[in-house]
């Protein structure tokens, strides 16, 4: 597979390690009064969508950014590849 | 029908016309007692232990495709109980137990050969969990040898022991491991099944769960609504997208995992053997082909089918050890859907949805679990209590910290 | 006579250059440009192999990778090729090849015996029997099975040539160079795109190298050899004959394997004998021709009877005929031009046998409206007898039959990523279908245009429309282009035991009786009866068994459908995917700063992951390696020792946010932790349990130094980077690994200071540099330097770090300040006695199942503040109170040992897995205490100290009664790593 690196250009999915999950940035409230039943559902339940998979890779034999991916599990189609850092941020997250 | 020499020689006296078919080909009726969802070799087992063992009755097994299409008809056909927790430990021997009576209880030669199984060793630490794993295999009544390079050497004596990168320092053997034609276990299931009255429905894809006030009734089909007091899913990689109709995310992630087969071969290997060091497993098959495999691609995926990469990490691995496979071919590889579970042990449990029963996250070790999956799966239906030997395998383990991690890794499925 | 079958002119092949080779111990001559299976057909030679089940005589049935039934070990020694076909096996002076799969000779197998017992040898006759008694199966039934399976052998001698692998990109990747693949090429050549065309075979022309029409003025061969010269002169195309493309994977990756010496007796000097490549392509043009299938009657598998285009393969390319006598059995046009073909040469045509009222006639040789009913002659071809569209019967002599039952068009790339193919009437074949890999075009042959204009035509416009050119038309030569004129016909009617799959003996009965018996998908079907299963994948059987299996289905030949086609293409070297990485060179090996110091002392070295690492360094006079170590460690607590600990993760991390990240990713506190010092850090992974431990060393406000255990520097630093990166992506802190930029010394023993204040430049008494103090510091004289004063054996210890370039050199400075003390260099045996004696956890305690609880770190966690893993680390089963807890544990009597792996039982209660109460981690012998300690996992551990236990190691054979203690043998107060 090649993964479409938004600071590299193409570049071999060999040379990245996958994580899972792109919801794996929504890491809940410590503090929240659900907060045991929220780790829970984060650490251990997944969508495991047959189709488009936002996901993690990491850039560990290149500039070791966190990518979010977004590839079809089915076909291994990908439509678009951002920095993780960007999107965690779009997703509200900060310190 | 009964299987038997005396039954082929007579049949090839008379034209071989007295063979029925080894299954059915029922309609669906309207209701069943029991609807097993996956018509791969644990919901055929479940479906033939239901009936055998647990004289149950109108159960059906209904498949999307053809029976023994998923992951029993593309595996490396291993058989083994060298499993180290005490979660795991006593279902495989269980397992392995019913693999060696099962030929003449199914009357079906699925060639079970306890050729043995060996895992090679290259590090103090790793001999030390292996001494760890070999004892707890001892103590819960499984058989386990350590053996010496020099043992092994016997055995195998191309394989490479004068330039390898990480030496052999000997290995942990399961003589009673081995291997298994694997598509036969599909079929003489079946065929058992067929034979105590459960109906194997292909074709017949389901579409929903019929689900009212908490309670399962039945399943939506492509043939129409089938009617049931208890359904049970064991449908492997397809858990996730089954169990997302009624609702459920499961602690499960699917992912490739590529097999490969080389041409035809006069015999070479006696028995398994696993190169952990250097992710790569082989064995022979009785047709010749050298069987093997490797890691898991890495990406969840549903295609079938990996990537180049997996494949030349899995023969640099052969190729360290037997650097005289390489003037053999490799002649096919295949991907197959893996359900990788948050622990790397598998959920054989009740649901949170009355009548619904699931039995999945085998990740790549389901072939070898095929029977006591069958046999605890056919238990929980039938009792509503786990088989003494699958006590562990829950969906709250995840929620209480009672993982079952045999390798250690986490919640990352694609490192089990 | 030499050579009686090759004719006296044509053919592609250089008759001024004849080459010796030796089948089957007889020697045998060909020309340059022959394969085997063309010689040894010029030689008269037929049989050349057994098939896998009946052990039934075979003979050529192709002549081209799809060949079932030629199959030879190649070459001998370590460089035994088994199953090599012999119909792509190019000839070389010297060739040594055997015939394989046979017990006794090939004309006189013993195994041939199972033909005369193929009556019972049926579809899946062994999954009915064999199984009384159940043990006979392994002992007796098995052995025998797998000793008459498999075809080759393996030399099981290591394979003596390399593998290279390569990365090439182009714009244009064109997959077969036929007339279609050639046109293509042509076109986007010219146009200057970046283009690679690559062909299996040894000489690029595809089918234009068979066939005597002509293309323009030229014969088709000519035209080929010309456009392959124009092409190879465009610096923009990279021609690659003898290269294989084997595999569409995703993003128009494809995988290739040239064969750069297997046309040679052995590679040259200095080459690979074949370059595994990963090609990526924008688009891919495939153009990989169509193969002929065969037609299934009764003893349809002699040696002599093969595809009719082989026959005309044989005759126009390599001069050959198959026999002087040949008949045809077609059901389309197609098969009469290789009757015209061999006539044209003199080859006595027997008849052309046409299943079709309304066949073509000849003035030239008889053409017969019927079917082929049986054949005769035990080890070749003698007579066909066929049936007459009347009822009569003749026979027909003939040393050679060409099979002609149309033509598949080569669909397998296409189907590599699950596309399925579609049906097309005309044809009666399968063509490409709309779910093409992306960015493929089909063209030719493969496409279903099978006339030499539809491709030439088909690949000039496949090479426009992929590159968007419309104004470059190539002009292309004129040829042929015939209609496909076919009737559908798969097998005579009545037959039983007629050949589906030659290689593996699958017949039509085989494929009845298994719809008998239920085995009615398609892919029932393939694993029942093993049909297309054999080394070809079936590409010229498979077409005939769906075709039987629909008939007795009562459907249609798409509706029972097809298995898929799998990579690769054809079967490959496992060679060839291993490449360079074998032996040595199977990993990496990193070598830390000190190796070649370490070397000269003659240190024994092992592998830590890809890390080399000195495991003791033995002395004159020491038999063991156990009287090295303890001296190692005795000396070491005596004096002082010094050892490599590079290898240790170390990540920076800097920025004004840097404390509050360290909060987050280690369980216990940072934050507030002084300038100048270092603090233990226990990390956790998210669910809870104890990912890594190591030391942060606070430099200045903005500046941590982390370290990771050897083994989780990579994962540690990723993980970082995933908690920086994707939990808190505005913190101000930034990370780099510099595992590899600093050399680490451990300077250990209670003359350690006085050892390093002779190369540190700064005060490191107690008081201004005290237990867990950190520092930038200069050595010898102004290099810069760290200083932390931690330790892991539990010594007065310091870690120094240097720029790895000055590693092996700061190395030799400490062991010559240290002479005067009798500085003891030591390897991680030593380094792993001090912190078992010490009681420190390592790789083996934190195993990724273990708590901060089961550590007895379990108040480390904080609870007032947030860090990964601490929610998750509250759930009840990971808080028990039976929970193991790390102990030490000693043996009662002080000679035995406790050995690691082993499990803890009560004394008198039961031995069995419900009665485990833990097991030992770690375990050595110490030379302090004189006895051996082990560090280990016991239930309830922390208050059982001084319990007696028993400690079952049953596969070792060892049982020993021990005594539970604490972790820390040494020094539990912590007087030493404090003076």
């Amino acid at each position: 597979m090649i993964i479409q690196h938004p600071l590299l250009g193409p570049r071999d999915a060999a040379e990245f390690t996958y994580m899972g999950d792109a919801k794996l940035i929504d890491r809940p409230d410590w503090q929240s009064e659900t907060a045991a039943q929220d780790f829970y559902a984060y650490g251990y339940l997944r969508d495991n969508p047959a189709g488009w998979h936002k996901e993690l890779w990491f850039h560990e034999a290149g500039d070791r950014s966190w990518l979010v991916v977004t590839r079809n599990t089915v076909t291994h189609e990908i439509s678009e590849v951002a920095l993780a850092r960007d999107v965690a941020r779009a997703r509200g997250r900060s310190k | 029908m009964r299987y038997s020499g005396f039954k082929v020689i007579k049949e090839a006296l008379t034209g071989h016309k007295g063979w029925q078919p080894a299954w059915r080909e029922p309609e669906p009726q309207s209701h069943y007692d029991y609807v097993i969802i996956g018509g791969g070799g644990h919901g055929l087992a479940a479906a033939y232990y239901l009936a055998k063992e647990y004289k149950q009755k109108r159960i059906a097994v209904i498949e999307k495709g053809w029976i023994g299409g998923g992951n029993v008809g593309r595996n490396t056909t291993i058989i083994r109980s060298n499993y180290l927790l005490d979660g795991n430990e006593p279902f495989y021997e269980f397992s392995l137990k019913l693999w060696e009576g099962l030929e003449q209880d199914l009357n079906y030669n699925a060639m079970i050969s306890q050729r043995g199984i060996l895992n090679l060793i290259h590090s103090d630490a790793q001999r030390d969990a292996f001494i760890r794993r070999g004892n707890a295999m001892i103590l819960n009544g499984a058989d386990a040898e350590m053996l010496t390079t020099k043992q092994i050497k016997a055995r195998y004596p191309f394989l490479n022991t004068n330039d390898a990168r990480f030496p052999i320092q000997g290995g942990l053997a399961q003589h009673r491991g081995g291997t298994v034609r694997h598509d036969a276990v599909a079929w003489g299931y079946a065929r058992g099944a067929d034979s105590n009255g459960v109906d194997i429905i292909q074709n017949c894809e389901v579409t929903g769960f019929r689900i009212e006030n908490g309670k399962c009734l039945g399943v939506e089909t492509s043939r129409g609504f089938i009617g049931a007091t208890k359904v049970g899913c064991a449908v492997a990689g397809s858990s996730g997208r089954l169990m997302a109709k009624a609702e459920m995310r499961l602690p499960i992630e699917s992912h490739v995992l590529q097999a490969f087969v080389s041409e035809g071969l006069k015999p070479v290997l006696p028995g398994v053997i696993t190169f952990g060091a250097g992710h790569f497993y082989v064995s022979q098959s009785d047709k010749g082909g050298l069987v093997f495999g490797g890691d898991l691609d890495g990406y969840n995926s549903y295609a079938q089918r990996g990537n180049l990469p997996t494949v030349e990490d899995v023969c640099e691995g052969g190729m360290a050890i037997f650097p005289a496979f390489g003037r053999a071919r490799l002649l096919r590889m295949w991907g197959g859907i893996m359900d990788m579970s948050m622990d790397g042990s598998p959920i054989i449990d009740r649901t949170h949805i009355d009548g619904l029963y699931f039995n999945g996250g085998w990740c790549y070790g389901g072939f070898k679990a095929t029977p006591a999956s069958g046999f605890c799966f056919a238990h929980l239906l039938a009792n509503d209590a786990p088989h003494p030997t699958a006590t562990a395998y829950r969906f709250d383990r995840f929620q209480k910290g009672l993982m079952i991690d045999e390798k250690g890794m986490g919640n990352q499925p694609n490192l089990h | 006579m030499t050579q009686r079958n090759r004719l006296a002119s044509g053919g592609q092949i250089n008759r001024d250059e004849t080459l010796k080779f030796m089948f089957d111990g007889k020697s045998y001559q060909g020309h340059a440009g022959d394969t085997l299976a063309s010689a040894l057909l010029a030689n008269g030679v037929r049989l050349m192999g057994r098939s896998f089940k009946y052990h039934r005589p075979r003979g050529v049935l192709t002549a081209g990778s799809e060949e079932p039934n030629a199959l030879v070990e190649l070459r001998g020694g370590s460089r035994q090729e088994p199953n090599t076909r012999a119909t792509t096996a190019e000839l070389y002076h010297g060739l040594l090849a055997k015939s394989q799969n046979r017990l006794g000779s090939l004309r006189f197998d013993l195994l041939s015996i199972n033909d005369r017992l193929s009556n019972f040898l049926t579809a899946g006759f062994y999954y009915k029997t064999f199984m009384w008694p159940a043990a006979f199966w392994e002992k007796l039934y098995e052995p025998v099975i797998r000793h008459a399976a498999g075809l080759g052998s393996l030399s099981l001698k290591d394979d003596p040539d390399v593998y290279d692998k390569g990365f090439l990109h182009c714009d244009l990747l064109i997959i077969g160079a036929g007339p279609a693949g050639l046109a293509a090429a042509l076109t986007a050549g010219r146009a200057g795109a970046d283009v690679i065309i690559a062909d299996e075979d040894f000489r690029m022309g595809g089918r234009l190298n068979s066939e005597t029409f002509a293309l323009g003025d030229n014969s088709g061969a000519d035209w080929a050899a010309a456009t392959v010269a124009e092409l190879q002169s465009l610096s923009n195309v990279r021609v690659m004959p003898r290269t294989t493309i084997i595999g569409a994977f995703d993003h128009g990756i494809y995988g290739a394997v040239e064969r750069i010496s297997d046309h040679l007796k052995t590679p040259q000097e200095g080459k690979p004998r074949q370059i595994l490549w990963r090609i990526y392509t924008r688009q891919t043009i495939l153009a990989g021709g169509a193969t002929e299938r065969p037609i299934a009657f009764e003893n349809n598998d002699r040696p002599g009877i093969m595809l009719a285009s082989a026959l005309r393969t044989y005759a126009n390319r390599f001069a050959v005929a198959a026999d002087r006598r040949v008949a045809i059995f077609t059901n389309n046009d197609d098969g009469h031009r290789t009757a015209s073909d061999l006539h044209a040469k003199g080859v006595k045509i027997s008849a052309v046998v046409d299943v079709r009222a309304d066949a073509p006639r000849s003035l030239d040789y008889e053409v017969l409206h019927g079917e082929v009913i049986d054949t005769k002659g035990r080890l070749g071809l003698t007579f066909a007898e066929v049936r007459l569209a009347d009822g009569s019967t003749r026979t027909l002599e003939c040393g050679a039959l060409g099979l002609s039952g149309g033509w598949n068009p080569n669909v397998h790339l296409t189907c590599h990523q699950r596309g399925r193919p579609t049906w097309n009437d005309d044809l009666a074949a399968f063509v490409p279908g709309s779910d093409l890999p992306a960015g493929m075009t089909v063209a030719g042959a493969a496409n279903g245009d099978m006339s030499t204009t539809g491709a030439l035509q088909g690949g000039r416009n496949a090479a426009l429309s992929v590159l968007d050119l419309d104004n470059a038309p190539l002009d292309l030569p004129a040829a042929e282009d015939a209609p496909v004129v076919i009737k559908p016909f798969w097998y005579v009617e009545g037959c039983s035991r007629a050949w589906l799959d030659q290689q593996n003996d699958v017949t039509v009965k085989d494929v009845k009786l298994s719809h008998q018996e239920g085995f009615r998908s398609v892919e029932h079907l393939k694993r029942y009866t093993t049909l297309g299963m054999a080394t070809d994948q079936g590409k010229t059987s498979n077409m005939g068994g769906l075709a039987i299996m629909a008939e007795l289905a009562g459907k249609s030949i798409p509706e029972v459908g097809t298995t898929i086609f799998r990579p690769p293409y054809t079967p490959t070297a496992i060679g060839a995917f291993g490449g360079r990485h074998r032996g040595q060179e199977f990993h990496p090996t990193r070598l830390t700063p000190s190796h070649k110091w370490a070397t000269e002392q003659g240190a024994e070295f092992v592998e830590v992951g890809n890390w080399l690492r000195a495991q003791w360094f033995p002395r004159a006079g020491e038999k063991t390696w156990r009287e090295s170590v303890d001296r190692e460690v005795l000396a070491t607590r005596a004096s002082v020792g010094v050892c490599d600990v590079t290898t240790l993760g170390k990540v920076d991390v800097q920025g004004t946010d840097a404390a509050d990240f360290l909060n987050k990713i280690y369980c216990n506190g940072f934050a507030k932790l002084a300038v100048g010092k270092t603090r233990y850090g226990l990390m956790l992974r998210e669910d809870g349990i104890a990912m890594d431990d190591g030391t942060a060393a606070r430099l200045a406000e903005d500046h941590f130094v982390v370290t990771t255990t050897t083994a989780n520097a990579l994962p540690v630093y990723r993980h970082m980077e995933f908690v920086r990166q994707c939990l808190f992506p505005d913190m101000d802190v930034q990370l780099i690994s510099t595992t590899e930029a600093w050399a680490q010394y451990a300077v250990a023993g209670p003359n350690s200071r006085r050892v390093l204040e002779k190369i540190v430049d700064q005060d490191i008494s107690n008081d201004a540099f005290p237990f867990m103090a950190c520092a930038n510091i200069t050595v010898c004289g102004g290099l810069r330097a760290r200083l932390f004063r931690i330790s892991f054996s539990g010594e007065l210890a310091y870690e120094i770090a240097v720029p790895t370039e000055y590693g092996d050199a700061l190395m030799r400075r400490i062991m010559q300040a240290g002479a005067e003390f009798d500085i003891t260099p030591y390897g991680t045996e030593a380094l792993g006695v001090m912190r078992i004696e010490k009681g420190h956890a390592a790789g083996n305690e934190l195993n990724g199942t273990t708590t901060a609880q089961n550590l007895g770190m379990g108040r480390m966690v904080s609870k007032k503040k947030d860090s990964i893993g601490s929610t998750l680390s509250e759930r009840e089963g990971l808080n028990r109170d039976d929970d193991l807890r790390q102990v030490g544990i000693k043996p009662v009597n002080p000679e035995k040992a406790v050995p690691a792996g082993a499990h803890l039982m009560a004394m008198g209660g039961p031995v069995d897995a419900a009665h485990d109460q833990g097991y030992v981690t770690s375990a050595c012998y110490s030379p302090n205490l004189g006895h051996a300690i082990a560090l280990g996992f016991l239930k309830n551990g922390s208050e059982r100290m001084g319990e007696r236990m028993r400690l079952v190691s049953p596969l070792t054979n060892v049982e020993t009664e021990v005594e539970i203690v604490s972790a820390h043998f040494i020094d539990p107060e912590g007087e030493r790593l404090r003076a």
